[in-house]
Order: C-alpha cells, then structure tokens, then sequence
C-alpha cells in the first residue's frame, strides 16, 4: 500500500537527516580535504609511505594483534569456565568482570597509573617481593596492560554467551569415546566457540586500532596510529594529512569488523 | 561378523540420585543386566530412566551408598572416559567441526590406533550401517535417519562393552522411527551386545526389549519381560501406561462379576467389591442375546484394520477393539462378551 | 560431575584474579580520591577536599556531561525508535544496508568522525562553539546502541501480529503505534536509554576534538586533571564520575541483557 509506504518514508526521515548530514556528508568530506593537501592524493598512500606514519602502523598493528590474543585466552578460559560453574558469588563476579565496559579511555589510563605507575600497587608488589619497583605504566607494557583492561569485559560476554549455547551432549559423546578433558577443550569446546571468538577477536583488534583516549592519558613517546593522527591535525596543523589518516584508519577498522561478520556469520550481528 | 569382546554383566546397588538444587531423580534402585542382554528403561519424562543410564554410563555419580558393578568389578568412581561405554544420545551429538569418517574414527584416534587399522575399522562400520556412500559428508549434511546411522556407528567403531541408548528415535518421524527399530534391534540381537535403551514409547519397549524396566516418579515399578508386563502389570501405573486398559467396577457373588450392565461368570473370582482390568483386545462383540455386558456405542474410530468403539456400559466406559466389518453409529446397542481369565485384579488396589 | 576437582579451583582462581585486575585500581582510585595523601596512604586519614576541589574547579563539566547524555537520549529517542520500527516492518535488502550504514559511527575510530565533522563545519563557528557539535557526535554514536535494542525487542514481542491485531479492531496508526507498540517495547527502550546515557557521559575520543575550553564534558575534564593536577584531585574527580556511572552500569545488567550490547562500547 502506497500510503503504508510513505507513512514509513517519513519515520525514517528525521533519522535519515541527520545522518546524511553529520555523518555522510563529513566523511565525504573528509574524503576530499585528504586529498587536497600539499601532496595531494598521494596523502592516502603516506600512511605506508612516509617513515613516521609507517612505523606508528605496524607498532600499531602488532599491539592490537597481540591484545587481541591475550585477551582471546583470557577471556574463553574464564568465560568458559564462569558458563560451566554455578557458586556463590558468581553473579557478582560476572558483575565485576563486566562493570568496565563503559570506562572511557582516559579513566583506563588512570587504572593503569594505579597498577603500574610511579606509585602503583603493581611496582608495590614487586618491591616487597623482589626490592625492586616495577614501574610499566608509561610503556608499551602499560598500553598492552591498558588495552587488556578495556577489551576483557567485552570479549568476555561474547565468549559467555556462546558458550551458553555449546551443546554438553558433544562433550560428552566425546568422553564417552574416551576423551579426557583437554582433548574434548581442543576437539570440541573450541571449535564449538570459534564463531564467536572470531567476531570477538576482530571486535577487539578494530577497538585497539582506533584506540585514542588510553593512550593520550599514558602519554610519553608512544607512537600508536590515533596519537600520532592527533599529533598531526594539533601540532603540525597538517589538516589534509590528518584527514587520510583518519579516513584510511576508519577503512581499515571498518574491513575488519565487514570481513568477521561475513566469517563468523551471525555471531557478529548482535555483537560487531 | 562377532566384534564384540566379552558381553558385559552390569549390576546397579541400590543407586539413588539426588540433584544439587534437592531434586530427588531417583529413588536407590537395584537392576540386573545379564551379559548380552537388552534391558529397556521404560517410563514418562522425569521419571528417572535418563538418571539411571547416565549413572550407569559414568556421567553422573549415585548418592553414597550405591555402587555400579561391570562384571563384579565396582566402577562406581571411574568417569566415563575409562568405562568404555558407547553412548548414543537422542540428538545424536555428532561433532558438526569432522565428516562422518571423522567423527567415526575419532575414539579409535583418542586410542591410539594406527591409521591403517583405523581406516579398516571405520569402513567396517560404514558397511555395517549401510551409510558408505555418506563417507566424507559434513555433519549438517545428513538427515535425521542418517544421523542416527552415523552415531551408532561412531560408539560400535571402538567396540564398547556395552552401549547405552537414550531415546535414539524419538527425535525421529514415525515410518523412519519403525524402520530404525527393526534395524536396531537386528543390530543388537547380531553383535550379542549388552544394552540399556531408553524410551518413552511403550511399543518400542516391547519391540526391543528382552526385559523392561518401568519406571515412575524415580521408582521401579515393574521389572519383565514384555509379556509380562503387558498380560500382568503389578500396578495401576504400569497398567495405563503400557497399551489401553479398561477397568469395570463391580462386586463378586456366587462365582460371578457383577456389574450394572450385566455379569460375567468367573469361578476363581475373590470376594466382595472389586475393580477389574482387561485389555480391549479381550473383549468380542456377541451376537444378541447373547455376551455378559449390555452397553450402546457412544464412539467408534475407524483405525483401517480395526475398530475401536467407546461402548457406555451402564454408566461405565469400556473400550472393545473388533474386526468385524460394520458401521456403528452412536447410539447402536451391543453385547459385549470377555472371558474371566482375560480379568485383572491388582494387588495393591482397592 | 559435581566434584570439585584440582582443576576447578585452578580456574576460579585465575578467574579471581583477572577479576582482581578489573577491580583493583577501582577500588584504589576510589580510595585515593578520599585520603588525605596517597603517597602516606590511609594512615593519613581520610577527607573530602580533594573532592570539594573537584566540585570548585570542575562542577561546569559534571552538568555539562549530564546534559548532553540526558539530550542524547532525548534525539535518539526521537530518531531512534521511529527508525526501529521502520528497520523491524521491513525486512528488505535496503532495510539491512540501512542498519549497516547505522553502526558505521561505531565501527570507525571516534578521532575519524570528529575530524570529519570538524573539517565540515568549522565555519560555522556559532556551532562549532556550541555544546550542540558535541551532542551531534554524541547522538551519531549511540543512536546504533538504541536502533538495536528496540529492534530486538520488537523482534522478540512479535510486532506484525500485535498490529494487525489492533488494527483489525479499527486502530489507526497512530493508535497502534503509541498505544500497542511503545508500551510494549518498554523494556528494549529502557535497555538502549541506559546505554545511551552511560556511554554518552562516558564518551572521550570524540569529545576531545570536538570540544572548546568552554565546552568541556567529564571526561575532558578528566584528562585534564590527570595531566596537570595532583594524584588525590585526579582520584576524588574518578570517584565523582564512577559515583555517576556505577549505577547506569548496574541498570545495564539489570535491564538490558548485555549479552547481545556489550561487546561494542565505549571506545578507549
């Protein structure tokens, strides 16, 4: 019905508005002051071209990576194991585990002084066990410790959920052909969770990349992709080269999230 | 082709189950498996079969006091790993990330067992099944029939002692589900193995079932072979469970059942006022005149090679099942005649 | 099996402590924010100047944050709900490419869409000087968190069949729509308000860049103080935003069902 259609048209438009305003119209633009700089369009290709900007990707990447890993094993073996085991204070700890979700990157930071900085309980520790003060927070150490902080809650419900939905008659059909528990951890509960920890994971690595706040707070010569596209749009002013930047980053985070949800299929539509 | 090594003796002593959050499964139980037997546990959901065949396989452990014994030996502590049991379950828990070969040989490959032998074994069992053409399927591939095919295969492939079924069919339609049954029960009458078979469906009990167990509520109530349980039943419950039973209310005087509708001679018959059972098979439409029972139809249902009537018997229901080849429309008057020695009385009824 | 074997104090207790992690330097940061010197700990006494310093210095920012989440949650409401019914009736090709287009704000680093609203609307410096541009941001980032859950929700009452329902009774749209849609979508609205609230006054990456000294939000301020104030003050003004937070996040868990929401959210 022509009328039905329009009636939803117009639900639809207030919406549509503001986003094609603030939204599609800047990005396209975006688009256009990345390659209307000194270097032109050749900006785009500068992430890989110029040395600086290289160097903040792969370091970069291989953070992300290597969060995103971490957090993968922390948060399957305890996510596996809080779906499977019912005790007192288990909601609570679900609680816990969960509560940092919506810290904000600067907050995160600050955890991470608390931990590992000039006078974190971490460096306390490592005083009174081995007379040394262990001081990570202003490192790269800091920044993987930081990201892990901000990525568990997240995977960890991902990984609780899926679990949830594993069925225990696999697990036991496989014990009762002999398997013992390790063997039915590598042959059936992680295959079974592969979806998930697969939109899991790219959830995690795109969050790390376009990361920002965590990394300003700790900040000292680390060199990761958000920071060093800040440092370019405030200190040198070089808006068009700020522009690629941000847009070839958003197109990377983007493709990595599209490509999960077309691997783990409908895992990610709830979760990416 | 005999495979199996040893048919396995199993004896449950006295195994209750009480769950964590109190639920009472299972009432201790005590249960004889002869070596090469098939014992059904037959009975409702929730009513402890699932309990006791996931206590005898190793899943879950009985209360203190009670013991699993495999051949005398007491495994009531070994978890199911070292048991050496093949399970297979109703949704069949097939491993969706291996082909059918895969998850066929995967307890020979948790054994250890060199390829070249794991390979003959696997084929062994995909001739065995007849599913040889489904070889290198992936899991989601297969139907429901074949999936059951597959499962079975996967627990004989690594030649248990015995094999545990719990309700294989019932996930099944009903001509598959009769056509698997004659299957099964060819399968395990040939491989001489001892089984413990689940069901809910009192016709597959019967079918397979060298003796059946029935059970209510977490208790035994009946243990047979199925002749016994259908032409004796111990009690009320095993009664309606298994087939249909009519139940005429009446008192006995001078060696006859006497009932509103009419009365039946019966010289063995106890005294005073009783309620009789019989099987509706037992009971023949009579000629007029002659029969015990006077009663008018208030139902009948074409069941294609029978008919199954609803006759009120003077306030009475009583179910007849007849061949003969007529249309009864409601209201009909019949006579109905049962012999006395087709007559039930139970022991704990009043 | 109910016993509990080796391996499962093993696990609770790597649990407990990836748990002790979390929580931790919360609880320190917290503590820190009530005593008199961190660095002498709690032996020197516990106090509320720290705190009192943060309301003088920074109350601005508290009300400013509370604002913005609060007219947040009033434009996606808005946009987002009628949206959700259009995106839950049809379910279409466009329908999905429509939803896709709806999280790209997520998807994309923060840094990335305020530059790009920055490099757009720079000119008109009434407002890029306003708390608006950053509302905009705001509203571009949550508005996917408040689509999703009522159209979860609309999935989960069956909405076609309540509609036809009504309307085979005479109910007209608007009818139908305020009257047997909305109510029973109560419980998807309330779970996206709340997100839309926490991760509002919680949203930094964006505001950082979109912001003016005049228009600063919790945690810009808190970036501040991190930077160029004392430990304690830094703490105290934590404690102020956890005190704000803790409870939406509670909420969170109480009434949405995190599960499905919680694995994209605020960006560090």
């Amino acid at each position: 019905m022509a009328r039905r259609e329009r009636l939803l048209y117009l639900l639809m438009l207030p919406a549509g508005i503001v986003f094609a305003a603030f939204f599609l119209v800047p990005l396209g633009q975006l688009f256009l002051i990345g390659g209307g700089g000194k270097e032109g369009w050749a900006a785009y290709g500068a992430i890989v071209t110029n040395r600086n900007y290289f160097n903040s990707l792969v370091s970069t990447t291989l953070l992300s990576t290597g969060v995103t890993v971490a957090t993968l094993a922390i948060s399957g073996v305890s996510g596996v194991f809080l779906t499977r085991n019912r005790f007192r204070g288990h909601a609570a700890l679900v609680a816990m585990l969960t509560l940092p979700l919506a810290f904000p990157g600067v907050v995160i930071g600050f955890m991470v002084i608390m931990l590992g900085g000039r006078q974190g309980v971490i460096g306390d520790i490592a005083h009174w066990l081995t007379g040394e003060r262990l001081v990570f927070a202003y490192s790269m150490a800091g920044l993987f410790v930081g990201y892990i902080y901000f990525s568990i809650p997240r995977t960890i419900l991902t990984v609780m959920a899926a679990a949830e939905k594993l069925d225990p008659k696999v697990e036991e059909a496989a014990r009762s052909l002999g398997a013992g528990p390790l063997r039915v951890v590598k042959d059936v509960i992680v295959p079974g969770l592969k979806p998930a920890l697969l939109s899991a994971g790219a959830i995690c690595f795109a969050t790390s990349m376009g990361a920002f706040g965590t990394a300003f707070t700790l900040a000292t010569r680390i060199n990761v992709l958000p920071v060093t596209i800040y440092g370019v749009f405030t200190d040198q002013a070089n808006i068009a080269a700020a522009a690629a930047l941000s847009f070839v980053l958003g197109v990377l985070t983007w493709a990595v999230l599209a490509i999960a949800r077309t691997a783990a299929g409908s895992t990610v539509a709830a979760a990416g | 082709m005999s495979m199996v090594m040893t048919p396995l003796a199993i004896r449950l002593e006295s195994c209750g189950k009480t769950f964590a959050d109190a639920t009472r499964a299972l009432d201790p139980l005590d249960l004889e498996v002869r070596a090469g037997e098939t014992v059904v546990l037959l009975g409702p959901s929730g009513c402890g079969k699932t309990t006791t065949l996931r206590i005898i396989a190793g899943l879950e452990e009985p209360d203190p006091g009670g013991r699993v014994l495999f051949d005398g030996e007491d495994v009531t502590l070994q978890p199911i790993e070292k048991r050496n049991v093949g399970l297979v379950f109703q949704s069949y828990a097939l491993f969706p990330n291996m082909d059918v070969r895969g998850n066929i040989a995967y307890g020979l490959r948790i054994r250890g067992i060199g390829n070249a032998e794991r390979e003959t074994r696997v084929d062994e069992m995909l001739a065995m099944m007849r599913i040889e053409a489904l070889a290198e399927r992936r899991i989601d591939q297969l139907s429901g029939g074949q999936r059951q095919r597959v499962a079975l295969a996967r627990a004989l492939a690594v030649r248990p002692r015995a094999l545990l079924l719990d309700e294989p069919l019932t996930a099944l339609d009903a001509k598959l589900r009769d056509m698997l049954r004659v299957e099964i029960d060819a399968l395990l009458r040939g491989l001489g193995i001892t089984s413990i078979y689940v069901t809910h469906d009192q016709a597959e009990a019967m079918a397979l079932g060298d003796r059946i167990v029935v059970m209510d509520h977490g208790k035994v109530a009946q243990i047979g072979t199925p002749r016994e349980i259908y032409h004796a039943p111990a009690s009320r419950f095993v009664a309606d469970f298994i087939g249909t039973m009519n139940r005429l209310d009446g008192a006995v005087d001078g060696g006859r059942f006497v009932t509103a509708a009419g009365a039946i001679p019966w010289a063995a018959a106890p005294a005073g006022a009783l309620c009789v059972l019989f099987r509706p098979e037992s009971v023949r439409l009579a000629d007029t005149g002659a029969g015990q029972l006077a009663g008018s139809v208030s139902a009948a249902f074409f069941l294609g090679d029978r008919t199954r009537l609803f006759v009120d018997c003077a306030g009475q229901q009583v179910i007849a099942e007849t061949s003969v080849r007529r249309e009864f429309a409601p209201g009909t008057q019949v006579r109905l005649a049962i012999d006395s020695d087709a007559l039930l009385t139970l022991r704990d009824e009043p | 099996m109910t016993r509990r074997g080796p391996a499962f104090w093993c696990l609770l207790g790597f649990t407990l402590c990836v748990c002790a992690f979390l929580i931790v330097p919360v609880g320190m940061s917290m503590l820190a924010g009530v005593t008199v010197n961190y660095q002498a700990g709690i032996e020197s006494g516990f106090t509320l100047r720290w705190v009192g310093q943060v309301w003088d210095g920074y109350s601005d920012t508290i009300f400013r944050s509370i604002g913005i989440a609060l007219a947040c949650l009033a434009c996606t409401l808005v946009l987002g709900v009628p949206a959700a019914y259009v995106l839950a009736r049809k379910q279409s090709g466009l329908a999905r490419a429509i939803e896709e287009l709806l999280v790209m704000p997520v998807a994309i680093p923060g840094l990335a869409t305020a530059l790009a609203l920055i490099v757009t609307y720079n000119t008109l410096g009434n407002f890029r000087t306003s708390w608006t541009f950053i509302l905009v941001g705001h509203v571009l980032f949550t508005l996917p968190f408040m689509v999703r859950s009522v159209i979860a929700v609309m999935g989960a009452i069956d909405m076609k069949t309540l509609e036809e329902g009504a309307a085979s009774l005479g109910a007209g749209f608007a009818q139908r729509f305020f009257g047997v849609v909305l109510p029973n979508c109560r419980s998807g609205i309330l779970a996206g308000s709340l997100m839309v609230v926490t991760l509002s006054m919680g949203e930094f990456n964006m505001t950082w860049l979109l912001h003016t000294p005049l228009t600063k939000t919790l945690p810009v301020g808190l970036a501040d103080a991190y930077a160029s104030l004392r430990l304690e003050v830094g703490s105290a003004y934590t404690l102020v935003f956890f005190v704000m937070i803790v409870p939406l996040l509670i909420g969170i868990q109480v009434f949405a069902r995190p599960v499905e929401l919680g694995a994209r959210t605020a960006r560090p």
